[in-house]
Protein backbone atom coordinates (compact mmCIF):
# COMPACT_ATOMS: atom_id res chain seq x y z
CA UNK A 1 0.00 0.00 0.00
CA UNK A 2 2.90 2.26 0.75
CA UNK A 3 4.15 1.06 -2.19
CA UNK A 4 1.15 2.43 -4.87
CA UNK A 5 1.21 5.52 -2.51
CA UNK A 6 4.83 6.67 -3.02
CA UNK A 7 4.01 5.85 -6.89
CA UNK A 8 1.33 7.96 -6.65
CA UNK A 9 2.68 10.61 -5.18
CA UNK A 10 6.30 10.81 -7.29
CA UNK A 11 4.03 10.24 -10.44
CA UNK A 12 2.06 13.29 -9.60
CA UNK A 13 5.18 15.71 -8.56
CA UNK A 14 6.70 13.56 -12.10
CA UNK A 15 4.00 14.81 -14.09
CA UNK A 16 3.95 18.50 -12.79
CA UNK A 17 7.71 18.68 -13.75
CA UNK A 18 7.04 16.99 -17.54
CA UNK A 19 4.44 19.43 -18.12
CA UNK A 20 6.91 22.45 -17.18
CA UNK A 21 9.76 21.15 -19.33
CA UNK A 22 9.55 22.89 -22.48
CA UNK A 23 10.96 20.11 -24.38
CA UNK A 24 9.08 17.26 -23.18
CA UNK A 25 5.51 19.05 -21.94
CA UNK A 26 5.57 21.34 -25.38
CA UNK A 27 8.10 20.20 -28.22
CA UNK A 28 7.01 16.01 -27.33
CA UNK A 29 3.54 16.88 -27.91
CA UNK A 30 3.84 19.31 -30.81
CA UNK A 31 6.48 17.10 -32.79
CA UNK A 32 4.26 14.59 -33.16
CA UNK A 33 1.68 16.42 -34.94
CA UNK A 34 3.63 17.43 -37.53
CA UNK A 35 4.18 13.71 -38.43
CA UNK A 36 0.64 12.83 -37.99
CA UNK A 37 -0.38 15.53 -40.30
CA UNK A 38 1.86 14.17 -42.92
CA UNK A 39 0.26 11.54 -42.44
CA UNK A 40 -3.48 12.23 -42.46
CA UNK A 41 -2.10 14.24 -45.76
CA UNK A 42 -0.79 10.86 -47.04
CA UNK A 43 -3.54 9.03 -46.29
CA UNK A 44 -6.21 11.85 -47.65
CA UNK A 45 -3.79 12.12 -50.78
CA UNK A 46 -3.82 7.94 -51.20
CA UNK A 47 -6.64 5.62 -52.74
CA UNK A 48 -6.09 3.37 -49.83
CA UNK A 49 -8.97 1.51 -48.47
CA UNK A 50 -7.67 2.55 -44.93
CA UNK A 51 -9.45 5.52 -43.92
CA UNK A 52 -8.33 8.73 -42.27
CA UNK A 53 -9.49 7.25 -38.68
CA UNK A 54 -7.33 4.49 -38.88
CA UNK A 55 -4.55 6.94 -39.59
CA UNK A 56 -6.07 9.39 -36.87
CA UNK A 57 -5.54 6.41 -34.11
CA UNK A 58 -2.11 5.53 -35.77
CA UNK A 59 -0.90 9.16 -35.70
CA UNK A 60 -2.13 9.44 -32.09
CA UNK A 61 -0.51 6.38 -30.74
CA UNK A 62 2.70 7.11 -32.56
CA UNK A 63 2.10 10.34 -30.13
CA UNK A 64 2.24 8.58 -27.27
CA UNK A 65 5.27 6.43 -28.00
CA UNK A 66 7.08 9.93 -28.84
CA UNK A 67 6.88 11.39 -25.29
CA UNK A 68 7.77 8.08 -23.79
CA UNK A 69 10.88 7.10 -25.90
CA UNK A 70 12.66 10.41 -26.36
CA UNK A 71 12.94 10.86 -22.66
CA UNK A 72 12.24 8.27 -20.74
CA UNK A 73 16.23 6.86 -22.50
CA UNK A 74 17.54 9.67 -20.60
CA UNK A 75 15.69 9.93 -17.52
CA UNK A 76 18.72 8.37 -14.99
CA UNK A 77 20.85 10.86 -16.98
CA UNK A 78 18.48 13.69 -15.65
CA UNK A 79 18.99 12.93 -12.84
CA UNK A 80 22.73 12.52 -12.87
CA UNK A 81 22.89 15.93 -14.23
CA UNK A 82 20.58 17.50 -11.37
CA UNK A 83 23.27 15.18 -8.69
CA UNK A 84 20.05 13.33 -7.27
CA UNK A 85 21.29 9.86 -8.44
CA UNK A 86 23.11 9.16 -5.53
CA UNK A 87 20.71 9.63 -3.83
CA UNK A 88 18.12 8.32 -5.56
CA UNK A 89 19.95 5.14 -5.43
CA UNK A 90 21.06 5.48 -1.73
CA UNK A 91 17.07 5.75 -0.97
CA UNK A 92 15.51 2.99 0.77
CA UNK A 93 12.98 2.69 -1.63
CA UNK A 94 13.86 -0.12 -4.77
CA UNK A 95 15.48 2.30 -7.53
CA UNK A 96 13.51 1.07 -10.19
CA UNK A 97 10.11 1.94 -8.09
CA UNK A 98 11.86 5.19 -7.72
CA UNK A 99 12.11 5.61 -11.12
CA UNK A 100 9.05 3.97 -12.85
CA UNK A 101 6.67 7.29 -11.68
CA UNK A 102 9.19 9.32 -13.95
CA UNK A 103 8.43 6.87 -17.23
CA UNK A 104 4.78 6.58 -16.06
CA UNK A 105 4.62 10.37 -16.15
CA UNK A 106 6.16 10.50 -19.81
CA UNK A 107 3.58 8.25 -20.70
CA UNK A 108 0.88 10.28 -19.50
CA UNK A 109 1.84 12.96 -21.32
CA UNK A 110 0.91 10.84 -24.02
CA UNK A 111 -2.62 10.90 -23.33
CA UNK A 112 -2.39 14.57 -23.87
CA UNK A 113 -0.83 13.59 -27.07
CA UNK A 114 -3.23 10.90 -28.09
CA UNK A 115 -6.32 14.04 -27.45
CA UNK A 116 -4.16 16.74 -29.24
CA UNK A 117 -3.64 14.41 -32.20
CA UNK A 118 -7.45 13.37 -32.40
CA UNK A 119 -8.81 16.83 -32.02
CA UNK A 120 -6.38 17.52 -34.44
CA UNK A 121 -7.37 15.67 -36.96
CA UNK A 122 -11.44 16.22 -36.36
CA UNK A 123 -11.02 19.93 -36.55
CA UNK A 124 -8.53 20.26 -39.41
CA UNK A 125 -8.90 17.47 -40.96
CA UNK A 126 -12.54 16.97 -40.59
CA UNK A 127 -12.04 12.61 -38.82
CA UNK A 128 -14.84 11.52 -36.87
CA UNK A 129 -14.24 11.19 -33.47
CA UNK A 130 -16.46 8.25 -33.26
CA UNK A 131 -15.55 5.53 -30.52
CA UNK A 132 -17.45 2.38 -30.79
CA UNK A 133 -17.06 0.91 -27.44
CA UNK A 134 -16.33 3.72 -25.20
CA UNK A 135 -15.31 2.34 -21.87
CA UNK A 136 -13.39 -0.05 -23.55
CA UNK A 137 -11.26 2.66 -25.66
CA UNK A 138 -10.70 4.10 -21.92
CA UNK A 139 -9.53 1.13 -20.63
CA UNK A 140 -6.90 0.33 -23.50
CA UNK A 141 -5.44 3.76 -23.53
CA UNK A 142 -4.79 3.20 -19.69
CA UNK A 143 -3.29 -0.13 -20.51
CA UNK A 144 -1.46 1.10 -22.87
CA UNK A 145 0.00 4.14 -21.18
CA UNK A 146 1.10 1.32 -18.47
CA UNK A 147 2.69 -0.62 -20.57
CA UNK A 148 4.50 1.80 -22.19
CA UNK A 149 5.37 3.41 -18.66
CA UNK A 150 6.93 0.09 -18.41
CA UNK A 151 8.95 -0.05 -21.40
CA UNK A 152 10.24 3.35 -20.74
CA UNK A 153 11.37 1.93 -17.19
CA UNK A 154 13.22 -0.87 -19.07
CA UNK A 155 14.92 1.53 -21.09
CA UNK A 156 16.01 4.03 -18.42
CA UNK A 157 17.50 1.84 -16.39
CA UNK A 158 19.31 -0.35 -19.63
CA UNK A 159 20.97 2.54 -21.05
CA UNK A 160 22.20 4.09 -17.47
CA UNK A 161 25.64 3.05 -18.56
CA UNK A 162 25.73 5.21 -21.52
CA UNK A 163 26.14 9.26 -21.63
CA UNK A 164 24.66 9.35 -24.57
CA UNK A 165 21.02 8.00 -23.19
CA UNK A 166 18.78 10.35 -24.86
CA UNK A 167 20.32 9.45 -28.12
CA UNK A 168 19.34 5.83 -28.13
CA UNK A 169 15.84 6.98 -26.61
CA UNK A 170 16.00 8.76 -29.86
CA UNK A 171 16.59 5.93 -31.87
CA UNK A 172 13.79 3.70 -30.94
CA UNK A 173 10.72 6.50 -31.84
CA UNK A 174 11.03 5.64 -35.82
CA UNK A 175 11.63 1.80 -35.49
CA UNK A 176 8.66 1.67 -33.33
CA UNK A 177 6.50 3.93 -35.42
CA UNK A 178 7.32 1.60 -38.17
CA UNK A 179 7.15 -1.90 -36.84
CA UNK A 180 4.04 -1.54 -34.48
CA UNK A 181 1.73 -1.28 -37.09
CA UNK A 182 0.50 2.75 -35.98
CA UNK A 183 0.44 3.49 -39.61
CA UNK A 184 1.63 0.32 -41.60
CA UNK A 185 -0.27 -2.74 -41.12
CA UNK A 186 2.15 -5.46 -39.96
CA UNK A 187 1.04 -7.38 -43.26
CA UNK A 188 3.05 -5.04 -45.23
CA UNK A 189 6.13 -5.51 -43.24
CA UNK A 190 8.56 -8.34 -43.98
CA UNK A 191 7.82 -11.72 -42.47
CA UNK A 192 11.07 -11.60 -39.83
CA UNK A 193 9.86 -8.34 -38.59
CA UNK A 194 6.96 -9.71 -37.32
CA UNK A 195 7.86 -11.44 -34.06
CA UNK A 196 10.06 -8.44 -33.15
CA UNK A 197 6.56 -6.56 -33.35
CA UNK A 198 4.34 -8.99 -31.23
CA UNK A 199 7.52 -8.65 -28.76
CA UNK A 200 6.69 -5.15 -28.49
CA UNK A 201 3.78 -3.76 -26.19
CA UNK A 202 3.28 -0.63 -28.54
CA UNK A 203 1.93 -3.52 -30.91
CA UNK A 204 -0.83 -4.73 -28.81
CA UNK A 205 -1.35 -1.36 -27.35
CA UNK A 206 -2.31 0.14 -31.24
CA UNK A 207 -4.03 -2.70 -31.70
CA UNK A 208 -6.37 -2.33 -28.86
CA UNK A 209 -6.74 1.21 -29.50
CA UNK A 210 -8.28 0.60 -32.92
CA UNK A 211 -10.15 -2.26 -31.74
CA UNK A 212 -12.06 -0.26 -29.40
CA UNK A 213 -12.11 2.31 -31.70
CA UNK A 214 -13.75 1.03 -34.60
CA UNK A 215 -15.29 -1.99 -33.23
CA UNK A 216 -13.89 -4.98 -32.82
CA UNK A 217 -12.45 -7.22 -29.73
CA UNK A 218 -9.46 -5.17 -27.78
CA UNK A 219 -9.37 -7.60 -24.72
CA UNK A 220 -6.98 -10.06 -25.90
CA UNK A 221 -4.67 -7.43 -27.73
CA UNK A 222 -5.18 -5.12 -24.23
CA UNK A 223 -4.06 -8.47 -22.10
CA UNK A 224 -1.31 -8.88 -24.67
CA UNK A 225 -0.45 -5.06 -23.84
CA UNK A 226 -0.60 -5.12 -20.09
CA UNK A 227 1.23 -8.92 -19.95
CA UNK A 228 4.29 -7.24 -21.73
CA UNK A 229 4.31 -4.08 -19.79
CA UNK A 230 4.36 -6.42 -16.67
CA UNK A 231 7.20 -8.61 -18.07
CA UNK A 232 9.19 -4.92 -18.69
CA UNK A 233 8.78 -4.28 -15.78
CA UNK A 234 10.05 -7.00 -13.91
CA UNK A 235 13.05 -7.46 -16.50
CA UNK A 236 13.97 -3.53 -15.25
CA UNK A 237 13.87 -4.36 -11.91
CA UNK A 238 16.76 -7.31 -12.56
CA UNK A 239 18.59 -4.74 -14.89
CA UNK A 240 18.37 -2.75 -11.94
CA UNK A 241 19.96 -5.26 -9.66
CA UNK A 242 22.61 -6.11 -11.77
CA UNK A 243 23.53 -1.97 -13.53
CA UNK A 244 23.15 -0.53 -9.72
CA UNK A 245 25.53 -3.15 -8.62
CA UNK A 246 28.35 -3.08 -10.98
CA UNK A 247 28.29 0.67 -10.67
CA UNK A 248 28.86 0.40 -7.11
CA UNK A 249 31.36 -1.89 -8.05
CA UNK A 250 33.11 0.30 -10.62
CA UNK A 251 31.93 3.29 -8.65
CA UNK A 252 30.91 4.38 -11.87
CA UNK A 253 27.50 5.70 -10.98
CA UNK A 254 28.12 9.29 -11.65
CA UNK A 255 29.89 8.91 -15.07
CA UNK A 256 32.36 11.75 -14.41
CA UNK B 1 41.83 39.54 -45.34
CA UNK B 2 44.32 37.46 -44.67
CA UNK B 3 42.84 37.35 -40.98
CA UNK B 4 38.99 36.58 -42.02
CA UNK B 5 40.12 33.66 -43.89
CA UNK B 6 41.53 32.29 -40.88
CA UNK B 7 38.75 33.12 -38.70
CA UNK B 8 36.36 31.79 -41.45
CA UNK B 9 38.45 28.38 -41.89
CA UNK B 10 39.97 27.77 -38.32
CA UNK B 11 37.07 28.93 -36.29
CA UNK B 12 35.03 27.25 -38.27
CA UNK B 13 36.63 24.52 -38.11
CA UNK B 14 37.57 24.36 -34.47
CA UNK B 15 33.74 25.00 -33.34
CA UNK B 16 32.80 22.28 -35.62
CA UNK B 17 35.25 20.02 -33.79
CA UNK B 18 34.23 21.82 -30.53
CA UNK B 19 30.40 20.18 -31.55
CA UNK B 20 31.83 16.58 -31.65
CA UNK B 21 33.08 16.98 -28.17
CA UNK B 22 29.74 16.18 -27.36
CA UNK B 23 28.77 15.08 -30.66
CA UNK B 24 30.42 11.55 -30.32
CA UNK B 25 30.30 8.65 -32.74
CA UNK B 26 27.88 7.06 -29.80
CA UNK B 27 25.65 10.13 -31.09
CA UNK B 28 26.98 10.92 -34.47
CA UNK B 29 25.56 7.27 -35.97
CA UNK B 30 22.12 6.63 -34.52
CA UNK B 31 21.10 10.39 -35.18
CA UNK B 32 22.83 11.11 -38.43
CA UNK B 33 23.28 7.54 -40.48
CA UNK B 34 20.78 5.21 -38.68
CA UNK B 35 17.34 7.99 -38.09
CA UNK B 36 17.28 8.60 -41.81
CA UNK B 37 17.14 5.41 -43.11
CA UNK B 38 14.11 4.77 -40.62
CA UNK B 39 12.28 7.87 -41.50
CA UNK B 40 13.08 6.49 -45.34
CA UNK B 41 11.37 3.44 -44.39
CA UNK B 42 8.88 5.24 -42.28
CA UNK B 43 7.50 6.75 -44.90
CA UNK B 44 7.93 4.76 -47.93
CA UNK B 45 6.17 1.81 -46.13
CA UNK B 46 3.30 5.02 -45.49
CA UNK B 47 3.20 5.05 -48.64
CA UNK B 48 2.91 1.84 -49.89
CA UNK B 49 -0.16 1.36 -47.08
CA UNK B 50 -1.97 4.72 -48.49
CA UNK B 51 -1.35 3.59 -51.99
CA UNK B 52 0.13 7.31 -52.81
CA UNK B 53 3.34 7.04 -54.46
CA UNK B 54 6.69 4.59 -54.99
CA UNK B 55 9.45 4.26 -52.91
CA UNK B 56 11.74 6.58 -54.86
CA UNK B 57 9.79 9.23 -54.22
CA UNK B 58 9.82 8.76 -50.43
CA UNK B 59 13.35 8.29 -50.43
CA UNK B 60 14.47 11.30 -52.46
CA UNK B 61 11.96 13.23 -50.48
CA UNK B 62 13.10 12.42 -46.96
CA UNK B 63 17.03 11.88 -47.60
CA UNK B 64 17.40 15.16 -49.03
CA UNK B 65 14.73 16.49 -45.85
CA UNK B 66 16.98 14.64 -43.01
CA UNK B 67 19.50 17.30 -43.70
CA UNK B 68 17.69 19.66 -42.03
CA UNK B 69 18.43 17.86 -38.55
CA UNK B 70 22.44 18.47 -38.78
CA UNK B 71 21.83 21.83 -40.59
CA UNK B 72 19.55 23.02 -38.24
CA UNK B 73 20.68 21.86 -35.11
CA UNK B 74 24.30 22.36 -35.68
CA UNK B 75 23.39 25.87 -36.75
CA UNK B 76 21.61 26.20 -32.97
CA UNK B 77 24.05 24.93 -31.23
CA UNK B 78 26.77 27.67 -32.50
CA UNK B 79 25.08 29.97 -30.69
CA UNK B 80 23.70 27.80 -27.70
CA UNK B 81 27.28 25.13 -27.16
CA UNK B 82 28.53 28.74 -26.83
CA UNK B 83 26.55 29.61 -24.39
CA UNK B 84 26.39 26.49 -22.35
CA UNK B 85 30.55 26.30 -22.24
CA UNK B 86 30.33 29.93 -21.47
CA UNK B 87 32.37 31.19 -24.16
CA UNK B 88 29.66 33.14 -25.77
CA UNK B 89 30.55 36.19 -24.72
CA UNK B 90 33.92 36.16 -25.19
CA UNK B 91 33.04 35.04 -28.85
CA UNK B 92 30.72 38.18 -29.58
CA UNK B 93 33.35 40.67 -27.30
CA UNK B 94 36.04 39.79 -29.40
CA UNK B 95 36.57 42.19 -32.65
CA UNK B 96 36.72 39.45 -35.00
CA UNK B 97 34.81 40.55 -38.31
CA UNK B 98 31.48 39.34 -37.87
CA UNK B 99 30.60 37.44 -41.80
CA UNK B 100 33.96 35.05 -41.68
CA UNK B 101 32.95 34.16 -38.14
CA UNK B 102 29.06 33.47 -38.39
CA UNK B 103 29.52 31.98 -42.06
CA UNK B 104 32.74 30.21 -41.28
CA UNK B 105 30.11 27.97 -38.99
CA UNK B 106 28.34 27.50 -41.40
CA UNK B 107 30.75 25.92 -43.92
CA UNK B 108 31.11 22.46 -42.33
CA UNK B 109 28.01 22.04 -41.44
CA UNK B 110 26.56 22.52 -45.10
CA UNK B 111 28.79 19.64 -45.41
CA UNK B 112 28.27 17.43 -42.96
CA UNK B 113 24.40 18.05 -44.17
CA UNK B 114 25.16 17.29 -48.00
CA UNK B 115 26.94 13.88 -46.76
CA UNK B 116 24.14 12.90 -44.50
CA UNK B 117 21.47 13.45 -47.07
CA UNK B 118 23.88 11.41 -49.84
CA UNK B 119 24.63 8.71 -47.35
CA UNK B 120 20.48 8.30 -46.42
CA UNK B 121 19.95 8.33 -50.05
CA UNK B 122 22.30 5.83 -51.20
CA UNK B 123 21.58 3.52 -48.19
CA UNK B 124 18.16 3.95 -48.40
CA UNK B 125 18.18 2.99 -52.23
CA UNK B 126 19.84 0.07 -51.46
CA UNK B 127 17.42 -1.01 -48.57
CA UNK B 128 14.70 -0.41 -50.57
CA UNK B 129 15.84 -1.49 -53.76
CA UNK B 130 15.43 2.03 -55.50
CA UNK B 131 17.57 2.29 -59.01
CA UNK B 132 19.14 5.15 -59.42
CA UNK B 133 20.87 5.80 -62.87
CA UNK B 134 24.49 5.87 -62.81
CA UNK B 135 24.45 9.33 -64.66
CA UNK B 136 22.33 10.89 -61.95
CA UNK B 137 25.11 10.26 -59.00
CA UNK B 138 27.29 12.78 -59.37
CA UNK B 139 23.70 15.46 -60.19
CA UNK B 140 22.55 14.41 -57.68
CA UNK B 141 25.53 15.13 -55.09
CA UNK B 142 25.33 18.82 -56.19
CA UNK B 143 21.77 18.58 -55.46
CA UNK B 144 22.26 17.49 -52.03
CA UNK B 145 24.92 19.94 -51.39
CA UNK B 146 22.71 22.88 -52.35
CA UNK B 147 20.02 21.36 -50.34
CA UNK B 148 22.45 21.44 -47.64
CA UNK B 149 23.40 25.17 -48.24
CA UNK B 150 19.95 26.01 -48.05
CA UNK B 151 18.87 24.67 -45.21
CA UNK B 152 21.78 26.15 -43.20
CA UNK B 153 20.78 29.42 -44.99
CA UNK B 154 17.80 28.49 -42.63
CA UNK B 155 19.55 27.34 -39.67
CA UNK B 156 21.55 30.77 -39.71
CA UNK B 157 17.95 32.45 -38.35
CA UNK B 158 17.59 29.31 -36.11
CA UNK B 159 20.85 30.34 -34.87
CA UNK B 160 19.71 34.06 -34.59
CA UNK B 161 16.79 32.94 -32.89
CA UNK B 162 18.82 30.97 -30.48
CA UNK B 163 20.04 34.70 -28.98
CA UNK B 164 16.68 35.30 -27.66
CA UNK B 165 14.93 32.09 -26.67
CA UNK B 166 16.51 29.37 -24.70
CA UNK B 167 14.86 26.20 -26.30
CA UNK B 168 16.16 26.54 -29.42
CA UNK B 169 15.74 22.03 -29.38
CA UNK B 170 12.17 22.24 -29.28
CA UNK B 171 12.64 25.45 -32.01
CA UNK B 172 14.51 23.08 -33.99
CA UNK B 173 12.12 19.87 -34.00
CA UNK B 174 9.21 22.82 -34.98
CA UNK B 175 11.12 23.95 -38.07
CA UNK B 176 11.97 19.82 -38.98
CA UNK B 177 8.17 19.20 -38.51
CA UNK B 178 7.74 22.09 -41.35
CA UNK B 179 9.83 21.25 -43.68
CA UNK B 180 8.43 17.64 -43.47
CA UNK B 181 5.01 18.76 -44.39
CA UNK B 182 5.78 21.71 -46.48
CA UNK B 183 8.46 20.57 -48.43
CA UNK B 184 6.94 18.02 -50.65
CA UNK B 185 8.86 15.29 -49.49
CA UNK B 186 6.68 13.39 -48.10
CA UNK B 187 3.06 14.64 -49.79
CA UNK B 188 3.10 15.89 -53.13
CA UNK B 189 3.03 19.51 -53.63
CA UNK B 190 0.04 19.50 -55.75
CA UNK B 191 -2.18 17.70 -52.91
CA UNK B 192 -1.25 20.44 -50.49
CA UNK B 193 -3.39 22.93 -49.90
CA UNK B 194 -2.52 25.83 -52.44
CA UNK B 195 -1.55 27.80 -49.52
CA UNK B 196 0.94 25.25 -48.38
CA UNK B 197 2.24 24.43 -51.41
CA UNK B 198 3.00 28.41 -52.23
CA UNK B 199 4.64 28.86 -48.91
CA UNK B 200 6.62 25.60 -49.60
CA UNK B 201 8.11 27.83 -52.54
CA UNK B 202 9.98 29.67 -50.17
CA UNK B 203 11.15 27.35 -47.64
CA UNK B 204 14.52 24.81 -48.36
CA UNK B 205 14.21 21.63 -50.25
CA UNK B 206 11.20 22.39 -52.34
CA UNK B 207 13.14 22.95 -55.65
CA UNK B 208 15.90 20.66 -54.46
CA UNK B 209 13.87 17.90 -54.02
CA UNK B 210 12.06 18.76 -57.11
CA UNK B 211 15.21 18.67 -59.12
CA UNK B 212 16.60 15.48 -57.21
CA UNK B 213 13.53 13.69 -58.62
CA UNK B 214 13.56 14.86 -62.05
CA UNK B 215 17.32 13.80 -62.19
CA UNK B 216 16.65 10.16 -60.76
CA UNK B 217 14.06 9.84 -63.67
CA UNK B 218 16.96 10.25 -65.77
CA UNK B 219 16.60 14.04 -66.83
CA UNK B 220 19.44 16.13 -67.14
CA UNK B 221 21.03 18.58 -65.16
CA UNK B 222 20.85 21.27 -67.14
CA UNK B 223 16.69 20.46 -67.26
CA UNK B 224 16.66 21.25 -63.42
CA UNK B 225 19.17 24.28 -63.52
CA UNK B 226 15.80 26.59 -62.65
CA UNK B 227 15.33 24.73 -60.10
CA UNK B 228 19.05 24.67 -58.70
CA UNK B 229 19.08 28.59 -58.82
CA UNK B 230 15.84 28.69 -57.34
CA UNK B 231 16.85 26.69 -54.25
CA UNK B 232 20.03 28.81 -54.16
CA UNK B 233 18.30 31.66 -53.75
CA UNK B 234 16.16 30.44 -50.93
CA UNK B 235 19.38 29.62 -49.59
CA UNK B 236 21.05 32.96 -49.93
CA UNK B 237 18.16 35.04 -48.64
CA UNK B 238 17.73 33.06 -45.49
CA UNK B 239 21.69 33.25 -45.29
CA UNK B 240 21.66 36.70 -45.40
CA UNK B 241 18.09 37.20 -43.20
CA UNK B 242 19.97 34.96 -40.26
CA UNK B 243 23.06 37.52 -40.45
CA UNK B 244 20.86 40.30 -40.15
CA UNK B 245 19.29 38.77 -37.20
CA UNK B 246 22.12 37.49 -35.55
CA UNK B 247 23.79 41.05 -35.95
CA UNK B 248 20.47 42.86 -34.47
CA UNK B 249 20.14 40.46 -32.02
CA UNK B 250 23.62 40.56 -30.91
CA UNK B 251 23.30 44.07 -30.27
CA UNK B 252 19.77 43.70 -28.57
CA UNK B 253 21.84 41.02 -26.14
CA UNK B 254 24.38 43.39 -25.17
CA UNK B 255 21.64 46.73 -24.25
CA UNK B 256 19.56 43.69 -22.77
CA UNK B 257 22.75 42.13 -20.99
CA UNK B 258 20.32 38.77 -21.91
CA UNK B 259 23.32 37.09 -23.82
CA UNK B 260 24.48 34.47 -21.03
CA UNK B 261 20.53 33.97 -19.75
CA UNK B 262 20.38 30.52 -19.71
Amino acid sequence: MSSLRFVAVSWTLQFKMIMRSPFDGIGNVLYPLFFATVAFLVFRAGDSPRTLIYASLGAAVMGMWSSVSTSAGSAMQRERWWGTLELLVAAPRHFSLVLLPATLGLATVGIYNLAATLLWGHFVFGVPLTIEHPLLFVLAVVGTVLAFGGLGLLFAVSFVRFRAAWVLGNFFEYPVWLICGFLVPLALLPGWVRPISWALAPTWGMSAIRESALGGSPLPDLIACLGLGLGYIALAVLVTERVLRDARTRGSLSLT
Amino acid sequence: MIVAARIFVVGGVTSFRALFYWLTPWIYVPTMLIAPIFQILLFAYIGRSAHLRSDEFYLIGNALQYASIPCLFAMAQMVGGERYQNTLSAILVSPAPRIPLFFGRSLPVVLNGAFVAAFSLLVGALILGVHLPASSLAPLGLVVLIAAFSCTGLGLVNAAASLRIRENAVLSNVIFGFLLIFTGANVPLDALPGWMSTAAQGMPFTHAIRAARQLAAGIGLGDVAGLLGAELLVGAIYGLAGYGLLRWFEILSRRNASLERS
